[in-house]
Parts: structure tokens; sequence; C-alpha cells
């Protein structure tokens, strides 16, 4: 077991290492930011000065190395365009991301298991068959225009929910949330719904085959032998056993929920780090850019790391897999 | 599956024919999937078509007129056409503007997938075909990228490259080729140990030879249901970045840049400048994954009676 959470934490290492290496060569072969930095009619030694202030009169090696102390410091400059430390920026702005993502987790669930469930115990139901229908249009669907349509239809034409924005914010232990008021969750509402449409035909789906295989178990048949009632059947001892492998995927995709959620919080203003990150590659701004991939890549291996690590210790055969390769 | 009793080379082109035919006749077992073939099959000749049948050539300056902008569907253009789909911020039809568009979401879609199948499958074949270190190096690579997700993957170059179709092209590329090389790699792990390829190595072929001739017309079936995802996940990833201001600039005017050029007249209520091209990249989509869907429960042995 302790070789196997060292051997995956080695591995994690190595993709953030990997990654390190990937995002400095990249943003160096860019071009030059200084023109992001300096007006446009800044005279040569003032262009020389901000290339000493940011480092960049030093050779690439040397670049390089002080780019890796300072990922080890936490530390990814200033940004070019606000002039804050950009990794302060990054996480001044993640609340309100990682809250976005969590409401459109629970969206996912709250409305997916139900859908889910039901076209799992009466496949041959029209309903069901609509569910179906529709889970394949729900990963078919662009995430962009689905957000641009519910902004027209609950917005434009309902006049139901604002189309941007983020409510009022509350601080609960530190946290900054706008989920305590209704008009917070007026706000979040559509976004939440647009982030999670994947996630909800996704969950259908898991839910769908997970109630279909359950239903024909000994276990279930014993329980209805027992003469134990429907809803029990399902709500207790199905919906326990499905609950395992929805978890472990809704776990893995919280981390894609975040790196998709730059979409969701351009089309809806959402004041999160995914709007910064594309503000940042518009203006080409670097280290913005630099700061918010290595969070969402340690964000990503993080997860992966405790999944894993989760899985090998409930199930060992995952463990010996990894041996035999 | 296998028959060793019979005679291969006699029995070969009639069973493959025969084989072909089954295929194509569970395919159109499923009403479901036919509607998806036809609907990419018109998508496809409204696309290659485009300058024959769209009322107007809407980036042919001298025929668009500012006049007719932002106008709604139906309405008549100063030219006396009847704008069906009404016409965009400057004045273009859009079922004109959609036509176009198709063309060139369609070509990035398609040719970053066979790009990127292409690479995946050389890349794939070789991890499995030689093992070892080769394959440990080539496959920690793909694991690692398909442990991020794509849209931050393709963010990230393009915000590296810069806009063009041509780099985005490349960012498509870079984003797929790693799910068509752990297909083939998959799938060749398994033939690499059947006899014939020790037949063939026997017989003295090349490396090269055995690969290609022979362990990869094997591996095609997941490849092709892979090819069909990918290939819609293509075109709606260079939607999003077109829209995101991020993919094809103005002067490639893709379903994405359509959609996005719509967005800012949305907050006033003229939807229909991005709900039309947005439905055209929606029956896209769907069409392929419907068929996509179909291939993946006709070529997968383990479902078939």
């Amino acid at each position: 077991m302790l070789a196997f959470i060292i051997r995956r934490v080695a591995q994690a290492l190595f993709v953030v290492l990997a990654m390190v290496i990937i995002v400095f060569f990249g943003t160096y072969v860019v071009g030059d930011p200084v023109w992001m930095m300096v007006p446009g009619d800044a005279t040569q030694d003032q262009i020389e000065q901000v290339r000493r202030e940011f480092g960049f009169d030093k050779p690439v090696h040397v670049q390089f190395l002080l780019f890796v102390a300072d990922v080890l410091q936490g530390e990814f400059g200033r940004s070019y365009v606000h002039g804050g430390s950009a990794i302060g920026l990054i996480l001044d702005r993640m609340p309100a991301t990682l809250e976005l993502a969590l409401v459109a987790l629970i969206f996912a669930v709250v409305i997916g298991l139900p859908l889910g469930v039901f076209a799992g115990l009466k496949p041959d139901h029209p309903a069901a068959r609509t569910i179906m229908a529709g889970s394949i249009l729900g990963f078919s669907l662009p995430t962009f225009w689905v957000g641009l349509m519910l902004i027209m239809f609950f917005s434009v034409m309902l006049g139901w929910l604002p189309a941007t924005g983020r409510g009022p914010t509350t601080t609960v232990l530190g946290i900054e949330t706008s989920l305590l008021t209704l008009k917070g969750w007026q706000h979040i509402a559509l976004p939440a719904l647009n982030l999670a449409l994947l996630k909800i035909s996704l969950v259908i789906r898991l839910a769908r085959s997970g109630t279909r295989e359950a239903s024909l178990q000994d276990y279930v048949k014993f329980a209805r032998a027992k003469g134990l009632s429907p809803k029990r059947i399902v709500g207790v001892h199905i919906l326990k056993n499905i609950m395992i492998p929805i978890v472990t995927v809704l776990g893995l995709e919280f981390g894609s929920l975040v790196a998709f959620s730059v979409v969701t919080e351009t089309i809806f203003a959402w004041p999160g780090m995914g709007k910064l990150l594309l503000e940042s590659i518009q203006r080409l701004d670097r280290p913005l850019i630099v700061a918010y991939v290595m969070v969402v890549v340690l964000l990503f291996v993080t997860i992966n790391l405790i999944v894993d690590i989760l899985y090998s210790a409930l199930d060992p055969r995952v463990r010996l897999a990894g041996k035999n390769e | 599956m296998s028959d060793l009793t019979l005679p291969k080379n006699a029995a070969a082109p009639k069973k493959a024919q025969g084989e072909f035919a089954r295929f194509v006749g569970r395919f159109l077992e499923d009403r479901v999937a036919v509607f998806g073939l036809a609907l990419i099959s018109i998508i496809v000749l409204l696309a290659l078509f485009a300058p024959l049948i769209a009322p107007q050539n809407p980036y042919d300056l001298a025929r668009v007129d500012i006049m007719d902008s932002r106008q709604p569907p139906g309405a008549k253009a100063l030219d006396g056409f009847t704008m069906w789909l009404g016409s965009d911020g400057v004045g273009r039809d859009l079922l004109s503007g959609i036509l176009y568009g198709l063309r060139i979401s369609l070509m990035v879609g398609l040719l970053s997938g066979v790009i990127a199948a292409c690479l995946g499958l050389m890349v794939g074949l070789i991890a499995a075909y030689f093992g070892g270190r080769i394959e440990n190096v080539i496959m920690r690579i793909v694991d690692l990228q398909l442990s991020l997700p794509s849209v931050l993957i393709a963010l990230i170059l393009v915000a590296l490259l810069g806009k063009g179709v041509d780099k985005i092209i490349l960012a498509l590329v870079v984003v797929q080729w790693a799910y068509y090389a752990r297909t083939v790699r998959g799938s060749a792990l398994v033939e690499r140990r059947k006899e014939y390829v020790e037949a063939a190595r026997s017989l003295g072929l090349s490396h090269t030879r055995t690969m290609l001739r022979h362990i990869l017309p094997n591996c095609l079936a997941p490849v092709i249901v892979i090819a069909t995802v990918q290939t819609a996940h293509a075109i709606s990833l260079e939607a999003t970045l077109s829209f995101l201001g991020v993919g094809l600039p103005q002067t490639e005017p893709s379903l994405g840049v359509l959609i996005s050029n719509g967005f800012q007249y949305m907050l006033s209520g003229k939807y229909w400048i991005s709900f039309f091209p947005g439905v055209a990249l929606l029956l896209t989509i769907v069409g392929i994954n419907l068929v996509g869907d179909r291939l993946r429960d006709v070529l997968n042995p383990r479902l078939e009676k």
C-alpha cells in the first residue's frame, strides 16, 4: 500500500513538473511581453528598464530556474495588466469559481439521479425514452450555445433571472459566498445549470445503467421477496449501490467543471478565475495565464491522486494491476 | 470469429464482402442512426454546394448592404431576395452565412480529425508493437494529456499560438491524438500476440509492413467509433474557442464566430443572429453522435448475438 502511494505521488509530481516545463517554454516562445507593458511612445531606456525589472534580460535557462524557484514558493510574478501578484489575483477569484462548480455538481446529482434511476427502472416507458434522448442531446449541445439560449429564454424573454454577474456576497468562516441570499441564488441559477448540463447527462447515464444492473441482482430480488416497499428497495438498496461509481466519477469530474467554467463564466460575466484567464489570454498577461494553469493542474493532480488512493484502499486489484504492468 | 479450417486465401474476398454487407445491414436496422446519417449527408452537401445554394455571397462586400443589418427572419433584403433566417449585425444574410460557416467548421473539424487520427494511429501502433521503454514514454504522455480536460489544453495552446486556422487545427490535433493513440494501442496489444503477426514476421516482412499491412487493418473498428465522437468534439471545441474570441478570426467565419457575433445583440432580443448558427452546429454534432452511437453498437463484438 505504502509503495503504491509513493509511486502515485511520484507520478503526480512528474505531471506537475512536466506542466511547469511545458508552460514555461510555451509562454517563453510566445513573444516579447515587454511591448504589452510599455506605452507606445516609450523610449529605449524605459523599455530596457522594464526588461530588467521583470528579468527578461537574463538567458533562458536562468529565467527557467528562477521560474521554478518561484513556482516552488508559490510565486508567479506580478500581473502585467493588473500589477498585483498573479497568484493572489487567481486565488481572489477562486471562491467564485469553486462556488459555481459546486452548485453545478449539486444540480447534476439532484436533476440527473432521479431521472436516471427512473429510466433504469422502467426502460421502456415513453418518459424514460425521452430522458435518454435528452441525455444524448445533453452530450451534443455545445455548452456556450446553451448558455446563450438560457439567457435568451429566462432573462430576455421571461425576465425571471438575471443574465450576468454574481449576487451580493457574505463572508462565512472566512469564505466568501453568494449562496446565503435569494439574490445570490437567482444569479447563480443560470450559470450553474449551464455548467451542469453535461454532467446531468453523465449522471443520467450512470444512474440508468447502474439501476438496470442492480435491479437484476439477487439482493434486490430478495428484498422484493421479503415484501419491502418499492420505495425502500430503490431508496435504500439500489441507490446505495449505484452511488459508488457516481460519486467517483463526479469527484473526478469536478476538475473538468472548474476548467469548463471558463466558458460559462465568460458568457454570464461571472467574476471567477476562468473569466480572468480568458481576459489574460486576450491581453497576453503571461504570469496570470501561468498561475491559472498551475493552480488548475495542481487541483487536477490532487483530485486524481486522492481518488486513486481511496480506490486502491477499497479495491486491492487496482494496486496489483499497477505492479504487473 | 476465427474459422481456421477454412482455406483463408480463397474465402477472404467473399467473406469480407459479406461482412461489409452485414455491417451495413445491421447499421440500417436502427432508424435513429439512419436519421443521423441522412442529417450529416444533407449538411455535408449543403456545405459543399454552399456557393450554389446560398442566396448571397456573404463575404462579397459588393453584395452586402449595411442597410439590411439586423433584419428579423423572413424579411426582404434590399436586393429583393427573402432572408429566411434574418440578417446579422452588418447586413449579411444569415442563411448564407451559415452555409459558408458550415464549410469552415466542417473543414477544420475533419482536417484536424484526420491528422490527429494518423498521428495517433502511428504512435499507438509503435507503442504496442515495440513495447518496453518506448511504450512507457508514449503512454505516460498520453495519460498526462488525457488527465487534463481538452478545453483547458486547447485554451492554453491558443493562448500560446495565437489566432488562425492553422493554429486552431494544430490545437485540435494536440487535443485529439491521444485518444486515437490509446485506442489503437489497446487493440494492437491484443493483435500483436496473434499467430498471423508471428507468421508475417517469420516470412521476413519488415516491422513497418507488419504494422501497417497486418496489424493496423485489424485495429480499425474501434478507431472508426472514436473518429466519429472525436470529430463531433473537435467541431464543438472549435466553435467554443471561436465564440470565446480565441479561435478563428473574423476573416474565417465558422459557426462559432457567427454565434459570437450575435452575442452582443442577444440582450436586446435579436435572438436569431446567435440562434440559427447554433442550431446548425447542434444538428451537425447530433447527427455525427447518432451515427457514432450506432457504429459503437454494431462494431462492438461483445454486443454481437
